[in-house]
């Protein structure tokens, strides 16, 4: 049984990250940029995952648990605010809502 | 378990870069789906199966059937498609994705110059997880039950029909 290079893993992890801020940087619909959100959530418990398999530590998957309850925390809120964004406006455009004062 | 995890990473970079480029957010979706299908199996390829299930069960399988019923509740239409596409012209990506290019070549290079430590000799499987998690980890656990118990009300405040609308 072959072990996976953790150099591949973490540049794929990497690659994962810059893909979802790119998403981020691009998009103006904001449930991509949710989506995008959790897209780079998940290469950094990805890259946690794969160190902590690398010197076989089960620490890793816990900080992975840990990071699994807060994009399940963010997405429930930021679903809620999308709803609520969605209401007044009538749009998903984020900029939208850049006329909220304060 | 090398040909797997090569297999799934280019599974994942694929799916991943169609949510960001597709324009419905349902197909987006779709693909997030099978990008996270596709790392689970890499968690499982790397011995970590307590994480993959974990990955399908809630990331795949909760949080992303929250976003198909907020897609679903949201009846959305046709109108901000076109100001988007202005903003993602091609030609306007050719410079930066150029530069950075050369920039994540140096990166990869520096990375992969050494000799490789191998990853998921050894499985971790769910039992020294769960002993880890609710022994020295312990506080965490009640900080990540506060954090839920967090989001549970404010979604709640968030989502209540407001009376002045």
């Amino acid at each position: 049984m072959n072990g996976v290079p953790l150099e591949h893993g973490l540049i794929l992890a990497g690659a994962l990250f810059v893909l979802g801020l790119t998403g981020v940087l691009v998009r103006r619909n904001i449930l991509f940029v949710l989506m995008s959100i959790e897209i780079m959530m998940n290469a950094a418990g990805l890259a946690f995952v794969l160190a902590g398999s690398r010197w076989v530590q089960p620490d890793g998957q816990i900080m992975f648990i840990l990071i699994l309850t807060l994009a399940a925390a963010e997405a429930s809120i930021g679903l809620a605010i999308v709803l609520r964004l969605h209401r007044r406006f009538h749009s998903l455009d984020i900029d939208a809502a850049s006329e909220m004062q304060g | 378990m090398l040909i797997a995890f090569y297999v799934a990473a280019i599974v994942a970079l694929f799916a991943t870069v169609n949510v960001i480029a597709t324009r419905k957010p349902i197909h987006g979706l779709l693909y997030l789906v099978v990008s996270l299908l596709a790392v689970a199996m890499i968690f499982f390829a790397v011995g970590a199966p307590f994480a993959g299930a974990l990955e399908i069960i809630v990331y795949a399988g909760a949080i992303m059937v929250l976003f198909v019923f907020a897609v679903m509740m949201l009846n959305l239409d046709e109108k901000g498609l076109k100001e988007e596409q202005a903003w993602t012209a091609l030609s306007v990506w050719i410079g930066p994705s150029i530069l950075v290019t050369i920039l994540l070549s140096q990166m990869v290079y520096s990375m992969l110059s050494g000799d490789l430590p191998a990853a998921g000799l050894h499985g971790v499987d769910a039992k020294q997880v769960g002993i880890a998690l609710y022994g020295p980890y312990l506080l965490c656990v009640e900080l990540a039950s506060i954090l839920l118990l967090a989001a549970l009300v404010a979604a709640y405040h968030l989502g209540r029909a407001d009376e002045r609308e």
